[in-house]
């Protein structure tokens, strides 16, 4: 099964710069590509060898670019046993604990919509989608859980 | 039980009996049955009618590579046409029909055609119906389709869903007889990710038809059974029958269609019909097997002839007798096992036509005539004697022919290894002259096919100890210590021999190569005397190969017999290229969920409810949905535009701009970075300052433009056009990492983080200056931008104006858009505030000839020529197209400049496309411009358009003419510029 949900990380940030290593809110932004840093409610998620998106950030004190995109996604809590299962019906990479461990984000596509993908648990999902794509990434998703037998769909 | 059914044996389930009819008529089978198999039981072989000559056919397979029993299952919009009944699997209540018969199988009136035989010989199409012009399309196609057809569309849209999956696994082994078991097994052994993929219901191959074999002591079932449960138990493995390796692309990207419900009687409603896996593996182990050659002889295509390789698989799989009398016609020893196997179910055995001199296999004390050909049939519906004659006796004249009477006709004329999924991976096959087969040739690492690797029969290895120790070879994981495991195996009899062409002694006609095109050896020996000497030639010539099953029977022979005819070896004739899908996919798994409302994202925009309440017509922009106009109950759309546009001259209008792109440029060098994209200068626009920016290609010519405000010193809010918004994106980054990386400045697209409500006109202030907190309105001057609040809300507010009235843009988050609208229109009724859509927009900014980029520009178009001059920083060392805009043709006289034309203020608008003459036209002269943009102007009460006209600068005041549907127009050239050109209303 698998339960999709709306997720609100609070505020978003984009960081843009030479930031990786450095100290930001409690946690350390991530040098290594495709990873995400938590610290209680803040993340900070690779996205590029310059670029990050934070989540649950009030204000972000840095000598680099930063811009607020608060409003630009929403975000997605997709969770359950056959979440990566559900998630391959649209995402392209491979989703296997070995080649997508927790801790992994990525920017990748779900069928025609661009989305971030964090997994934040074996069987937890954090899925970030640009606001006008998120009906159709919703209903797509539910969509594929229908075809494929997987309950627990919410909207 | 029906007439043919043994009384045992079998993989069916004889607990349950499983209704379902054919044609119309009634039968009975079991559970594991096939359509094929179920018929067969109650001895019926006539399935069919053949594609040109509806002669009678029954299935000559069991499996896949069938050609002659297609049949339509399911009615209305689940007919599905073209499928094998040798597939289909038999559920209660399925309804099947045969195809391209009329009005009956058993009689069909365009059998008459078989009389016509002569005259329908290859290349026919082209031969016969060449006059008069016009007659193929009205009257030979329509006909030959009619008569010629391979089954019937559905008799709606698919009601079906059909879903995708993205798969990624370290070996992929296709096909799961012995070959593929082991080769699984093997690479799985050490927990590797392995996907096993066999297209019939049931994994086993070969296995599922071999009762004589043991295996390592085992009977060759109990241990398929074992290492199906083996496998299944091992957690990284996969197994997926029902499941078609159909397409083998780059990479080991490999295409599988699993048929998740056709066989099911009651699919639980919502699940999907099929699904699509698009698999990416790390290895590939094909172990595709092979298909048993027909034998080329005249009349070999009647019902009851058929493979004896399939005729075994009916004994064992199905416990079904093909027939109660067999003659069979011999060219490899894996048809003594059939032999040997029908024998012992009680079939009698009345002749084994041996073409080879010698037999070296065990023949079980059968009926064996050495060095003798099948070379004819009789029979209406079914095959009722073959006849049977000495290689070397006379060959004209029926001399030397025995008819051997016979309810079954049975064809062992060796095996073809099934090398398409290898081919469509760029494997190149290799000719063994010995074998006369194709097998995969070798490669080394790095070349295509990398990392797939063939085993089993589908290269040559026969025999079950052979195919089981070669599949686990290839199964066993690269770079380690191959194992070199061996398989005891006992009881088997492995093809050897084979034969391919026309038998020695038969006639060419009537001779079927390919059942399910109807071509015949004569129609191949044909094609050579006319003289095409390629197989390619020959393959679409005589249409041999180009069927549904795409020659998986046929192509061996046919490349024999054309060899023949040339006098030439086999590989010199060349061989034709396997191209997916290996058997027929649906259209439905290839759209998956694509379809209707999912077909493509539909983008709104924040205040897109708002808009749908109030009745907005739409348009698509791109993904976007926009705002077309507002009409009002009963107004025409014309009208609604007009409207709204004096609403906009005369008090204000409200506009949705939020698709508008935009991009966030921040750091110390933002204003440098801006200085070599734009052709405008940005140092010194001071923060707070907007100015209205051009940006080039590399070649010069106009890509986008947009206004670009100055929120600080380090922060700019850059508009793109809505359609150019990723693409100026991607041309920025670009520049910023490859050429300009050593500026300090970075871009973020904000386009979906600020929603955009355009407030124009000159009650414009009026309306906004009561929401808006922080901002002096008074003192806001025209191309400024604030950081306030409006509405409370916290905003980026501009003023613009795209419309030539006084404007402003206010830019909130676009969670809070829906809320500033709302309080925008309460603030602005009073006002007389209008909605208004894009096409007002157009009209209004075309009234101030305003560009639109890509309408009035076409990728061709200078500043100059748009006569925006002004917007290229004189002073700057570079911008990106600037050397470009310095060549000589750049500045070359005749250029096409943007103009303005006015007709006679009662005429239609003109047509946007059309093009300019000097004179009124006529044929032969040419066009000196086209029209970009063309309105009704309410403001102006005539007609408008802008115009790309050569010289068009120096042609104001001159007349040109446009062609127009109803007679061409005559038009004055003006400036681009028709309302206000002093800019007065910017300040309302």
């Amino acid at each position: 099964m698998a339960d999709l949900t709306p997720a609100d990380p609070g505020p978003r940030h984009i960081l843009r710069g030479p930031a990786g290593g450095a100290a930001l809110g409690g946690l350390i932004v991530p040098d290594q590509p495709c990873r995400a840093a938590e610290a209680g409610p803040r993340a900070a998620l690779w996205l590029g060898p310059d670029e990050w998106l934070l989540l649950g950030f009030a204000a972000v004190e840095t000598p680099f670019a930063v811009v607020d995109v608060g409003h630009r996604s929403l975000g997605f809590r997709l969770a359950g046993p056959r979440a990566a299962e559900l998630l391959a019906g649209g995402v392209p990479l491979d989703l296997s604990p070995a080649a997508f461990p927790v801790g992994t984000c990525t920017r990748t596509i779900f069928e025609k919509a661009e989305i971030v993908l964090w997994r934040r648990a074996e069987a937890a999902w954090h899925i970030e989608v640009a606001r006008s794509f998120a009906p159709y990434l919703c209903d797509m998703i539910a969509a594929i859980a229908a075809a494929n037998g997987i309950g627990g769909q919410e909207r | 039980m029906t007439a043919f059914r043994l009384p045992s044996g079998g993989r069916i389930d004889r607990g349950r009996t499983l209704r379902f009819r054919f044609d119309g008529r009634s039968y009975t089978g079991y559970p594991g049955d096939t359509l094929a198999s179920a018929l067969l039981a109650n001895g019926v072989h006539l399935m069919g009618r053949s594609f040109k000559y509806h002669r009678p056919r029954g299935p000559v397979s069991a499996g896949a590579e069938e050609p002659n029993a297609l049949v339509a299952v399911g009615a209305g919009a689940r007919h599905t046409p073209n499928l094998r009944a040798t597939q289909v699997e038999l559920y209660d209540g399925l309804s099947a029909t045969s195809q391209n018969r009329w009005p009956s199988l058993a009689f069909d009136a365009g059998a008459a055609g078989g009389l016509l035989a002569p005259l329908l010989g290859a290349g026919f199409y082209y031969k016969t119906f060449m006059a008069p012009g016009g007659a193929w399309h009205r009257l030979y196609e329509p006909a030959i389709r009619r008569a010629a057809g391979l089954g019937t569309v559905p008799g709606g849209p698919d009601p079906d869903t059909y879903t995708q999956r993205y798969a990624h696994c370290d070996v992929l082994v296709v096909g799961a007889g012995p070959a593929g078991l082991a080769a699984a097994l093997a690479a799985s052994a050490n927990g590797a990710r392995v996907f096993l993929v066999d297209e019939q219901a049931e994994c086993g191959g070969g296995l599922l038809a071999e009762p004589e074999a043991l295996i390592e002591g085992k009977a060759a079932a109990a241990w398929l059974a074992e290492a199906l449960a083996a496998l299944a138990a091992r957690p990284g493995v996969t197994i997926l029958p029902r499941t078609t390796a159909f397409g083998c692309f780059a990479q080991n990207f490999v295409g599988l269609a699993e048929r998740l419900t056709d066989h099911l009687a009651a699919p639980l409603p919502g699940l999907a019909r099929e699904r699509l896996w698009k698999l990416r593996a790390g290895r590939v182990v094909l172990a595709t097997g092979a298909i048993e050659r027909p034998l080329v002889f005249a009349a070999n295509d009647r019902p009851g002839i058929m493979l004896a390789g399939a005729a075994r698989g009916y004994l064992a799989r199905w416990a079904v007798k093909p027939g109660t009398r067999a003659v069979l016609a011999v060219a490899d020893d894996s048809g003594y096992a059939a032999a040997r196997d029908l024998a012992r179910a009680g079939v009698a055995i009345a002749a084994i036509a041996e073409l080879r001199p010698h037999v070296a296999c065990e023949t079980f004390g059968l009926p064996v005539r050495p060095a003798t050909a099948v070379v004819g049939s009789i029979g209406r519906l079914r095959v009722a004697a073959a006849d049977l004659r000495p290689i070397g006796g006379d060959s004209v004249g029926g001399g030397g022919v025995e008819r051997v009477p016979c309810d079954l006709l049975l064809m062992a004329g060796g095996w073809t290894p099934s090398l398409h999924l290898f081919s469509q991976a760029r494997g190149k096959p290799v000719f063994d002259a010995a074998r006369a087969m194709y097998l995969p040739g070798e490669h080394r690492p790095g070349e295509a096919p990398d990392g797939l690797a063939s085993a089993g029969a589908c290269r040559g290895v026969f025999g079950l100890a052979a195919c089981l120790e070669d599949g686990y070879a290839a199964g066993e994981a690269r770079g380690g210590p191959a194992t070199g495991r061996r398989f005891a195996v006992s009881g088997d009899l492995p093809p050897a021999g084979g034969f391919e062409g026309l038998v020695p002694g038969s006639p060419a006609r009537k001779a079927f190569v390919d059942f399910q095109n109807d071509v015949q050896a004569a129609d191949i020996t044909q094609a050579v005397r006319e003289g095409f000497r390629s197989i390619e030639h020959v393959k679409r010539y005589t249409t041999t190969g180009m069927a549904t099953d795409q020659g998986k029977t046929s192509n061996i022979n046919a490349l024999a017999i054309a060899a023949g005819a040339l006098g030439r070896p086999m590989p010199a004739v060349g061989l034709t290229t396997f191209r997916m899908p290996y058997t027929p996919v649906t259209f439905g798994s290839f759209a998956g969920h694509a379809r209707g409302e999912l077909f493509e994202p539909v983008r709104r925009t924040p205040m897109h409810a708002w808009a749908q309440a109030r009745g907005a017509v739409f348009e698509d922009v791109g993904q976007w949905q926009r705002a077309h106009h507002f009409p009002a109950p009963g107004e025409a759309a014309a009208d609604a535009v007009a409207r709204e546009c004096r609403a906009v001259r005369q008090r204000a209008g409200l506009f949705d701009a939020s698709t508008l792109g935009k991009i966030e440029v921040v750091g110390p060098d933002a204003a440098a970075f801006l200085d070599r994209l734009y052709t405008n200068s940005w140092a010194r626009l001071a923060p707070g300052r907007c100015r209205y920016g051009l940006m080039l290609n590399e070649a010069g010519f106009v890509m986008d433009d947009g206004v670009v405000g100055r929120l600080a010193a380090d922060r700019f809010h850059v508009t793109t056009t809505s359609s150019g918004a990723a693409a100026v994106l991607h041309h920025m980054e670009d520049y910023l990492q490859t050429e300009f990386s050593d500026l300090r400045c970075w871009l973020t697209s904000v386009t979906e983080q600020w929603a955009v409500i355009a407030v124009q006109g000159p009650r414009a202030r009026a309306i906004v200056a009561p929401l808006v907190e922080g901002v002096d309105l008074a003192a806001f001057a025209h191309m400024s931008v604030a950081e306030c609040r409006v509405a409370g809300f916290p905003a980026r507010l501009f003023r613009v104006s795209f419309t030539g009235e006084l404007g402003f843009e206010i830019n909130v988050p676009a969670g809070h858009g829906q809320a500033v609208w709302e309080a925008v229109w309460a603030q602005g009724k009073a006002h007389g505030l209008e909605p208004y859509g894009t096409e007002a927009m157009h009209v209004l900014r075309a009234e101030k000839g305003y560009i639109v980029v890509g309408q009035d520009t076409d990728g061709t178009v200078t500043p100059d020529d748009l006569g925006l001059s002004w917007a290229i920083g004189k002073a700057k060392p570079d911008f990106v197209g600037r050397r470009s805009l310095t060549r000589p043709d750049m500045l070359a006289e005749g250029r096409m400049q943007l103009v303005g034309l006015l007709t006679d203020a009662a005429s239609a608008p003109l047509e946007e496309g059309a093009q300019i003459t000097a004179a009124p036209p006529r044929t032969g002269m040419a066009a000196i411009g086209h029209v970009t943009s063309a309105y009704r102007s309410a403001t102006l009460g005539r007609p408008i358009a802008l115009a790309l006209l050569a010289d068009g600068r120096a042609r104001i005041g001159q007349t040109v003419h446009i062609p127009m549907p109803g007679g061409s127009l005559a038009a004055t050239v003006a400036g681009p510029v028709f309302h206000d050109p002093e800019g007065a209303r910017l300040d309302g």
